[in-house]
């Protein structure tokens, strides 16, 4: 599914990037707020969930390659995080929902687990 | 006889959160603007990035040396810090001597060795008690090789 159908399923903000993704395709998520855990395995294009905010969760998410990052739990990453973020091109939403109905629901969309 | 292409030394602050993981990044770039193998970048960038945590997390000061050979790269990162009792145990996946704070900033789950280790064609550890620590690592630029 795509970035774009993503955002609306989830209600989400966007923090950083452009708000055309309807042809970013999505097929692996990745949830953590172990950044190690998300390091623990390549995820080139999958998309990153965690309620982490600080500059270390978008470090995380460039090392990994992942192609953007919903913060749950109405959760707004720091400052530092959404510069990088910016300068890194990687595409920063939030969502008002937890980390189980997050990933309950991108499940029942059809996505997989990227771990 | 590898032959060297590439050699920097990079400094790191202990408790500096702020900046720590620049110094991954800042590798990530150098080795995607020359054209190095995806695999083996994200490999590379890991292991920086896991290294530097630890030294910022546990350690006074350290410090990253990045080595481009024609065969592989090498990191060797070098601290000044508490050291490590049992080095068995610290390369368990799952065992972690972290404060709640560290925790705090995503780190200290007791991953950061393990992956350093399985992302490494090579790996060496060596650390004193009260000294510091030194974690050796090699990939290899051809992944096949």
């Amino acid at each position: 599914m795509t970035l774009a159908e993503i955002k609306d399923l989830l209600q989400c903000e966007v923090l950083v990037g452009e708000n055309d993704w309807s042809s970013v395709e999505i097929e692996t998520v990745v949830a953590s707020d172990g950044m190690s855990e998300i390091l623990a395995f390549a995820h080139p294009g999958a998309l990153m969930i965690t309620g982490l905010t600080n500059v270390q969760s978008v470090r995380t998410a460039d090392i990994a390659n992942v192609r953007a990052i919903i913060y749950i739990r109405g959760k707004r990453p720091a400052k530092a995080a959404i510069d990088v973020a910016t300068k890194t091109g990687i595409p920063v939403l939030a969502t008002g929902m937890g980390m189980f109905d997050v990933c309950g629901t991108l499940r029942d969309a059809g996505l997989k687990g990227g771990m | 006889m590898a032959e060297e292409l590439m050699r920097e030394t990079y400094e790191i602050h202990g408790r500096d959160f702020d900046k720590a993981g620049e110094t991954a990044t800042g590798i990530k770039q150098v080795l995607k603007g020359i054209g190095v193998d995806s695999g083996v970048i994200h490999r590379t960038v890991v292991i920086a990035f896991e290294a530097e945590m630890n030294v910022v997390m546990y350690a006074d000061e350290g410090t990253i040396t990045f080595v481009m050979t024609d065969e592989d790269i090498r990191l060797e990162i070098a601290d000044k810090g508490p050291g490590i009792e049992d080095v068995e145990m610290a390369l368990t996946e799952g065992f972690s001597t972290a404060t709640d704070k560290m925790r705090e900033m995503g780190f200290g789950f007791g991953m950061g060795l393990p992956n350093i280790r399985k992302n490494a064609d090579e790996f060496n550890l060596v650390s004193e008690v009260g000294v510091g620590t030194t974690v050796s690592a090699a990939v290899r630029l051809d992944p096949d090789g």
